[in-house]
């Protein structure tokens, strides 16, 4: 990789970025004693779900519209290998991220040989090539999925059954991928990666081998995924197809779009949202379905920085 | 042997026929306004129940279905691109996917709202009831005429594209919108009636679909990823390529379920993988 002058970050977006970590850091750290842990623990999961994906869409400007394949088969794995063939949760965890990398490494390698919406539609093939796998695989329980996955002893000391030290768990983990995107992010390719979301062909004439650092961030993305999957799976003690299917590729893209699509802390605010709503409204049925494609209509027409984007927008213009 | 692999060739052709209808709207759609027209599928859907909520409130038949359909959905599709697609030209084409992404969902989400998840029937009319024998497998009637309709439907479109000054308009406006309109030729009417007829042919390959399988919320959102598959594959450059992608699919497809059956539901997206790997731009496709 050749060598990157990196500027100097402008003090404003430092203050801004340090307070909006500090307010991510906060709410994470007292969410449990406010809310229902399982639901703080699905928000979170789901934060860093967001978060991966948004290194792709709000850095490197790829469109994948299937994530959930990521996310969903280390879901599964971790759960099996946790479950069926009794490892410590660690390594399943390490199992279930490994194996979303390397399905990242497979389709990113056929994926970014298109780019714009030609990506966004293979990735979709992809991921469904996924979904009818699970379905048809006799491991997976099909219609059922994996149920009952224990969630273990952390370190082979603390047992994780309590829902508080298994938040705490979660609430690390979640720490740990969110503070290697926020070192990507802002690596020299971090900025290698913006320079080709902004004008390809002339980082292309600048002698970066772009496809490289694509599939270098498809792949990062892809096993950040996968770890929010591992996660999931032993937070919810199961894996179903809802995990793998389309629509939760769909959710992710709402929830960093109404976040705030290349804000570091935008698309967990918009994970926050989306569960919300899918959990409150869960009664209603196919509303929710209605609702979610209304709020991505409205996004898409009226805001399209996202919550967190409008807000810095107002911070910038006070201050 | 040979009548099982005739009956699935023909489901093969049949799937094929529906394939290339809709990727031919969407590819239509692609060319001018470079959206991606995720709610092709939702059309398709809206407009097998339309059809099938005229017969059972207002008594309309088939026949009646297959003109007036597309002419609802062709309208109600032109009212979402005058009230909101347009106000996204000229912003990156990922938004006009999300925006009709978001749509789809709305669509979808109604439908399962009001008539569940679970299917409703549509008589084939009275008309093309029955089949004939063709010595080595049975053809129902219906079914060969859906095949036979596509077939015509694509090739007039081809023509109309490619032969007729509507055409040269349309093939002008998708490589330059702007100076098409200094010729004086109204684009942004273009656009909005390029996007009413790619839904309205979704709509009446919705309508066609009514008496093969069932009318169900889901149908839609079941075939498009499927055609996403296609134009990937024929890329969306041609129009002869969505036609012939959609139909050799199709085609593919049956062969699989005749062969291997699991493999089935898989095959078009192994397909895809196997032609980004050996031809990245699609087999019609010209390389970027």
């Amino acid at each position: 990789m050749s060598s990157v002058p990196v500027l100097p970050v402008p003090r404003v977006r430092r203050t801004w970025e340090a307070w909006s970590y500090a307010a991510l850091f906060t709410v994470g750290f007292m969410a449990p004693w406010f809310v229902y842990p399982v639901f703080a623990m699905n928000v979170l999961c789901l934060a860093l779900f967001a978060s991966a994906f948004n290194l792709l869409l709000g850095y490197a400007g790829l469109l994948s519209f299937g994530h959930a394949a990521f996310l969903g088969s280390a879901a599964y794995v971790t759960g099996q290998a946790v479950k069926v063939w009794g490892l410590p949760v660690e390594l399943g965890i390490l199992a279930g991220t490994a194996v979303a990398a390397l399905l990242g490494l497979l389709f990113g390698v056929l994926a970014i040989r298109r780019s714009g919406i030609y990506f966004a539609m293979i990735t979709l093939g992809f991921a469904q090539l996924v979904y009818f796998l699970v379905v048809q695989m006799s491991w997976t329980g099909g219609e059922d999925g994996l149920q009952g996955v224990p969630r273990g002893k952390a370190l082979g000391l603390v047992s994780l059954h309590d829902n508080l030290s298994m938040y705490y768990f979660v609430f690390a983990l979640f720490m740990a991928g969110f503070w290697l995107i926020h070192r990507t992010i802002h690596s020299p390719f971090g900025h290698v990666l913006r320079a080709i979301r902004e004008n390809e062909p002339r980082a292309l004439s600048l002698g970066y081998d772009v496809n490289r650092y694509k599939l270098l961030a498809f792949v990062i993305s892809a096993g950040l995924s996968g770890l929010a999957g591992s996660m999931k799976v032993l937070v919810i003690q199961s894996a179903t197809l809802s995990d793998v299917h389309w629509h939760r590729s769909g959710a992710v893209v709402l929830m960093t779009l109404l976040g705030g699509m290349g804000t570091p802390v935008g698309p967990s605010v918009g994970a926050l949202l989306v569960v919300a709503l899918e959990n409150y409204m869960a009664s209603y049925g196919s509303w929710v379905t209605v609702i979610t494609g209304g709020v991505f209509m409205t996004c898409v027409l009226a805001f399209r920085k996202g919550i967190v984007g409008e807000i810095k927008e107002l911070v910038k213009r006070w201050f | 042997m040979v009548q099982a692999l005739s009956g699935q060739l023909l489901i093969g052709l049949i799937n094929g026929s529906f394939y290339a209808l809709l990727s031919l709207g969407l590819a239509v759609i692609f060319g001018l306004l470079n959206v991606v027209n995720f709610a092709h599928g939702a059309q398709y859907m809206l407009g097998a129940f339309v059809a099938w909520m005229g017969m059972q409130y207002l008594g309309l038949g088939y026949w009646w279905a297959l003109i007036l359909t597309p002419l609802v959905v062709g309208l109600l599709a032109v009212v979402f691109e005058r009230l909101f697609l347009r106000r996204l030209y000229g912003l990156d084409p990922l938004y006009g996917l999300l925006l009709t992404f978001g749509a789809a969902l709305v669509l979808e989400g109604i439908f399962q709202n009001i008539f569940g998840i679970s299917g409703n029937s549509y008589p084939v009319p009275a008309l093309l009831q029955g089949g004939s024998n063709l010595g080595f497998m049975y053809l129902p009637r219906y079914r060969g005429w859906v095949v036979v309709v596509s077939m015509a439907i694509c090739f007039g479109s081809w023509f109309v594209i490619e032969k007729t000054r509507l055409g040269a308009y349309l093939r002008a406006g998708t490589e330059k919108p702007l100076l098409l309109q200094g010729f004086g030729v109204n684009v942004p009417v273009m656009f909005t009636l390029t996007y009413g007829f790619g839904a309205a042919l979704a709509a009446f390959a919705g309508v066609m679909a009514a008496p093969i399988y069932q009318v169900t919320p889901l149908m839609g959102s079941n075939v498009i990823m499927v055609v996403f598959a296609v134009v990937v594959i024929g890329g969306m450059g041609s129009i002869v390529g969505s036609i012939v992608t959609g139909l050799g699919l199709g085609l593919v497809e049956g062969l699989t379920k005749f062969y291997y059956a699991p493999a089935s539901d898989v095959i078009v997206f192994v397909v895809m993988a196997i032609v980004l790997l050996v031809r990245p731009a699609g087999l019609f496709g010209k390389a970027q």
